[in-house]
């Protein structure tokens, strides 16, 4: 069963920011549905992320699962980050046991682990030091960590960025075949279209300074979904005017949100293009 | 290219020879260089023993040499007479190092998570640290009952310092992700400690408690000059008073020995919590 979710107007400030980098987000998210956040580096999409994992507490407004406001962390909201960030000194399956040794559950725990290892395709790794594996290996490990807990929520903040391009489709769909058979809720951030309309139901697209959400679109397309059909590449090019009709220019943040349209000169001369060509650059570089 | 000739014949003679050349090879290979160090210190002994020996104002030193303390090194091993000092000097050196840990980690820990306590502590520990521990001699003999307990104290000060930094040094490397997938999957400070902070800790301790034995070791010494009747440095007093210097120098020749020893635990115990990956 996955969770109910509400975002209720959520604004967030940043000690020492002038603009809030969260306004007014409203969001509902129904039991065992995908949803996509998009946007822009420094749109706030990670911050609004890390609320609803618990991890950081809004300024204005709240989140609630399936009813109760959360305040901390849970294993029944797991995320998965874009680093595995996986123990070094501990096996494969030490660490997918983590959260079920944090809980106390050590009782069931050697099946349930056995079992969910055969899911990720990493029985044979078992009992090996995660250090001699792949990055999308580990990432699987990840994978494992988060659904041991058995989670009514994931969420993934870019997991699947760090990762070469076979990797990285093969686990989306794999991600989305998990989550849709456990009918676990899930909200991801990405940075790829593609990614966005391969695994959502719906995408969110946030534009910045302050984040919101500007645009929002359903994805009615069967799984598995063939990204080479008519209507995914449509989409792709839906979202693609969405995202680039978003970009706010810095010089006047009073603007109201329909006079938002600018031009590329003026999209190329704000930080946020900036940003997002520095960190492209750096993911040149990393791969 | 004879080598290749000879691994191509079907001699099973040499069959059974050629993993045993192999393996004194490997072990040549291993020991060559330390013995090379070990000959050369040697050497340079000898030579300082026969310099004394030529001089004749300080000709009554000659037993310094090798030859006259390694025969002393003999009778104290056969006649047991070693053992009773070392005893009673690692008894205090374990002690001291047993309260630096103690007291070290857990300080360690705490300044390298909090910052504040960083920057609170930093001006009087690092007055404290270049303070010699043996400058604490009268007053450890004043507030200790007995010289043992005052020279586990001057151990242990002098200890806790490089592994209080160690342990510090360890913390702060910590990768912040780490954490947050801890405390993402539930963790409860406790488990953070035992599964997360521990772990990633463990060989920055074991350097720290590398340093503190190195450091403890050499405290021993002068420290066991005072008071007591029993252990290393008292050993090596009383040889002098005794004009024995070839027993003198064979205690340290033990002192350099154990102390050896010691150090070779750690980088043992080091290598062990290491979680990098071989090669």
């Amino acid at each position: 069963m996955g969770a109910a979710i509400s975002i209720d107007c959520i604004t967030h400030h940043y000690p020492g920011q002038e603009q809030p980098t969260l306004r007014d987000i409203r969001v509902n998210v129904s039991p065992g549905e995908t949803v996509a956040l998009i946007g822009q580096s420094g749109c706030g999409k990670s911050t609004l992320l890390h609320m609803l994992a618990g991890l950081l507490l809004p300024s204005e407004g709240c989140v609630r699962i399936n009813g109760h406001q959360v305040i901390k962390p849970s294993p029944r909201w797991n995320m998965m980050f874009q680093k595995p960030s996986l123990y070094p000194w501990m096996t494969v399956r030490k660490n997918a046991s983590l959260g079920l040794i944090f809980q106390g559950r050590k009782k069931a725990m050697q099946g349930r682990i056995d079992e969910l290892l055969e899911t990720v395709g990493l029985t044979d790794k078992a009992e090996v030091n995660v250090q001699s594996l792949s990055g999308g290996q580990q990432q699987r490990v990840a994978l494992a960590r988060s659904l041991a807990t058995d989670p009514e929520l994931l969420l993934l903040d870019e997991p699947f960025s760090a990762l070469d391009a076979f990797t990285r489709v093969a686990l989306q769909d794999e991600v989305t075949r998990l989550a849709r058979a456990r009918g676990i809720s899930v909200v991801f951030v990405t940075h790829d279209i593609e990614e966005a309309v391969a695994m959502a139901d719906r995408v969110l697209v946030m534009g910045s300074n302050p984040g919101t959400i500007t645009a929002e679109l359903c994805v009615d397309i069967d799984h598995p979904r063939d990204r080479n059909s008519q209507a995914f590449v449509d989409l792709k090019a839906e979202l693609m005017g969405h995202f680039g009709a978003t970009r706010t220019p810095p010089a006047d943040p009073q603007q109201t949100d329909e006079s938002r349209i600018t031009t590329p000169e003026a999209a190329a001369q704000s930080p946020t293009a900036k940003a997002v060509a520095g960190e492209s650059r750096k993911r040149a570089r990393a791969a | 290219m004879n080598r290749e000739a000879t691994l191509n014949e079907p001699n099973p003679a040499l069959a059974l020879l050629l993993p045993l050349l192999r393996f004194g090879d490997q072990v040549r290979r291993r020991v060559q260089y330390p013995a090379l160090g070990i000959a050369g210190l040697f050497a340079l002994w000898y030579w300082g023993g026969w310099a004394i020996a030529n001089n004749e104002d300080t000709m009554a030193f000659a037993s310094f040499a090798p030859g006259p303390t390694l025969a002393a090194f003999w009778d104290l091993v056969v006649s047991g007479n070693v053992w009773k000092p070392i005893e009673s000097s690692l008894y205090r050196v374990g002690w001291g190092l047993f309260y630096a840990i103690a007291i070290g980690v857990p300080m360690g820990v705490m300044i390298g998570y909090f910052l504040t306590l960083k920057q609170v502590t930093h001006v009087p520990f690092q007055f404290l640290r270049m303070i010699s521990p043996l400058a604490w001699m009268p007053i450890a003999v004043l507030a200790f009952a007995t010289w043992d307990g005052a020279i586990i104290f001057l151990i242990a000060i002098a200890a806790v310092w490089p592994i209080t930094y160690a342990t510090a040094h360890g913390v702060q490397r910590i990768d912040p992700m780490w954490l947050k997938v801890g405390s993402n999957l539930g963790a409860n400070p406790f488990h953070t400690l035992r599964y997360i902070v521990m772990p990633a800790i463990a060989q920055d301790v074991f350097a720290g408690i590398r340093l503190a034995v190195g450091v403890a070791w050499i405290v021993l010494v002068p420290a066991e000059y005072l008071g007591v009747t029993s252990g290393l440095g008292y050993a090596i007093n009383d040889a002098r008073d005794t004009l024995e210097y070839d027993k003198l120098a064979a205690f340290v020749l033990v002192i350099g020995i154990i102390g050896y020893m010691l150090d070779a635990i750690c980088v043992r115990l080091i290598k062990r919590s290491s979680y990098h990956a071989e090669g």
